[in-house]
């Protein structure tokens, strides 16, 4: 029964891992670029809706001020694509690591210095309450960060498997000059990515922010999800959210049952043992690179 | 245009071009090695902070800018030198031992760590030694024994022959001991550079598959680079530690490895001079904000109120230096060389960045 409740919560968890790990897959994928700042707008994310939602604040209902924070920071991907790493383009992959980097700290500072330092939380409609089901006790922010985060993967993958632009997305990324000469405008591709990825990672703040307070500092969260996209293989988005998964259930049945510290390093465990087994994740799209 | 009439294959791999260079070189060192003379305690300090930042990004520059790795965990390393000196140093030893025993630990254990790392291309890499990074910072809390988990660890004062060393009794001997192995640690560094070995990690750095056709092993030569790296940070790390004088795990934060990333990034990536530079930017950094703070404190304006400020700067500069100038400070200062050595016949374009279509490693 109490590894039932832990593997419950592991995995709502571990959905919100899948989510922001989505968001770094979602650019992966389209552009080969790696943003190593989507941690910080997950948070970013979480804070808008917070400021939009709250009612020390704009006080809007719970799922329009979402969706708005959803299309702003929509907004903000593509401007941080449009006028920042735009100018990249073409550049060696690891300054967009490094300036990626730069911009996460640059958020921080931004809602550090709006909202504050100390930590605040998101006033929803559901959290708090549960669900009782034989003894296994289930929270609402569980069951909705569960559902959520399996409706938004199945949208993703329909996105990229069916629709003109996912396709042309994939197509940008696996060559982008063919991509170019076929006709797609692969530059403001990469800015709608982006965007797009801003809108995930928000969603994926407002389910984090529901199962507790939040504080500038959460960003840090992306390097888990990273393992997590790791794990998973890059690229892959069942693959991202699996890892996610895999690594919200690991680490509390790791704190309840392995001496502590274990539990901390656990994911990173995980994935280097991964990546040193199968270099290209669990759901491997990479072959060897051939010369 | 100055030309240099070589009577000597040596020549040609001479370290310096000629005695005019070399002179400059040695200008420098004397210049620095006066420095206890001329400035107060304080900047002293600051002074000896620079030098340890410069030899920690010596240590990242091997990688990332002459062997094109990159890192995201370098604080790991030099967590590693700063305990394994602390904690040799509390058993004892003196510390001409467990220097050299600190920059060899965190060296072999880079290199343990490489062996499977640098089999993987660079992002996964990049993301790898960020893993690596929380992993060592989660060990220093287990292994309370020997660091002192989150209470923190004490670095002993440095004693070496009878005379004292001490960071703050002596600020200067400290500061001249910083110094003889910045300097040292340099002519190894760019000696490195022209033998074999240094020569093949450029290879591997420009073109992997050239360097595979030549015959380096490519997997070693990488996990060389990485374990000099890494022992180099180490050894910034242990005078990184006797420098702080009392440290926690809280000292070696990813924001840490960041800043390192800074260095080798606005300094000039692939160039030892870059090291310095970006080490003089970032130490300089918070002593203007503290002197704008003043200066505005009379003003009315009060900027001390914004928490984070000076990391939100650096993250402007390095956002501002990877759009306009990727090559950094150093690289902007060969520029402006070059304009004036060609003038006037420098053109705009003979610095033009390459730029290449992306295409990707999976589903070939």
């Amino acid at each position: 029964m109490e590894v039932l409740q832990l593997l419950i919560g592991g995995i709502a968890t571990g959905c919100i891992y899948g989510l922001v790990a989505l968001g770094f897959v979602l650019i992966y994928k389209a552009t080969e670029g790696v943003n190593f700042a989507q941690g910080d707008m997950m948070m970013f994310g979480a804070f808008l809706a917070l400021g939009f939602v709250n009612s020390g604040h704009m006080g809007l209902p719970f799922l329009p001020g979402v969706l708005l924070a959803a299309i702003v920071m929509g907004g903000v991907g593509y401007g941080i694509d449009r006028v920042v790493v735009r100018q990249l383009f073409g550049q060696p992959q690891f300054s967009l690591v490094i300036l990626t980097i730069a911009l996460g700290f640059v958020l921080r500072f931004v809602a550090g210095t709006i909202w504050g330092y100390t930590p605040v939380v998101l006033e929803t409609p559901y959290s708090g309450r549960s669900l009782s089901l034989g003894g296994v006790i289930i929270g609402y922010e569980d069951i909705i960060t569960i559902l959520v985060t399996g409706v938004l993967t199945l949208l993703l993958w329909a996105f990229f498997a069916k629709t003109r632009l996912g396709l042309a997305a994939q197509a940008a990324s696996q060559n982008q000059m063919a991509a170019y000469i076929v006709g797609v405008p692969v530059q403001r591709l990469n800015s709608i990515i982006w965007g797009l990825s801003g809108a995930v990672a928000t969603i994926a703040g407002v389910l984090y922010a529901s199962k507790g307070a939040i504080d500038p500092n959460i960003g840090l969260l992306g390097i888990k999800a990273f393992a997590a996209a790791v794990i998973g293989g890059f690229g892959s988005l069942p693959g991202a959210l699996l890892g996610g998964i895999l690594i919200g259930v690991v680490e509390p049945l790791a704190a309840r049952y392995l001496p502590s510290g274990i539990s901390q390093m656990s994911p990173y465990v995980i994935m280097l043992v991964v990546l040193v087994t199968r270099p290209n994740g669990l759901f491997s799209q990479i072959q060897a690179k051939k010369v | 245009m100055r030309f240099v009439f070589k009577t000597s294959y040596d020549r040609d791999i001479d370290l310096h071009k000629d005695g005019w260079s070399r002179a400059r070189i040695a200008l420098l060192v004397v210049i620095f090695a006066l420095l206890p003379f001329a400035v107060g305690d304080y900047y002293l300090a600051e002074a000896a902070n620079t030098l340890i930042w410069a030899l920690a990004g010596m240590g990242l520059m091997i990688l990332v800018g002459h062997t094109g790795l990159p890192s995201l965990g370098h604080a790991a390393f030099l967590a590693i030198g700063a305990y394994t000196d602390a904690a040799l140093m509390n058993a004892g030893l003196p510390f001409l031992v467990s220097f050299p025993l600190a920059g060899l630990a965190a060296g072999v254990f880079g290199a343990i760590v490489a062996i499977p790392a640098v089999r993987m291309s660079g992002i996964y890499l990049a993301i790898a030694t960020l893993a690596l990074f929380v992993i060592v910072e989660e060990m220093v809390i287990i292994l309370e024994p020997i660091t002192g988990g989150v209470g923190g660890i004490f670095a002993p004062s440095i004693e070496i022959a009878g005379i004292g060393f001490d960071r703050y009794a002596n600020l200067a001997n400290f500061y001249w001991l910083v110094l003889a192995i910045v300097v040292a640690v340099t002519w190894c560094y760019a000696n490195l550079l022209r033998s074999p070995t240094g020569r093949s990690f450029l290879a591997v750095r420009d073109s992997e598959v050239s360097a595979r056709a030549l015959g380096i092993n490519v997997t070693a030569t990488r996990a060389l680079s990485f374990g000099l790296s890494a022992g180099v940070t180490g050894l910034a790390g242990g005078l990184m530690g006797h420098f702080i004088g009392f440290f926690n795990y809280e000292a070696f934060s990813i924001f840490i490895s960041i800043n390192l990333l800074l260095v080798v990034t606005i300094g000039g990536l692939g160039f030892i001079q870059g090291a310095f530079f970006g080490a003089i930017l970032i130490t300089a950094v918070p002593q203007l904000l503290a002197i704008l703070r003043d200066g505005l404190g009379g003003w009315g304006v009060d900027i001390s109120a914004i928490p984070g400020l000076d990391t939100a700067i650096f993250s402007l500069i390095l956002i501002g230096f990877i759009v306009y100038e990727p090559a950094g400070l150093y690289g902007r200062y060969l520029k402006i060389k070059a304009y004036f050595t060609l003038f006037p016949l420098a053109r705009r374009d003979m610095f033009r960045r390459n730029k290449t279509y992306v295409k990707t490693e999976r589903m070939r």
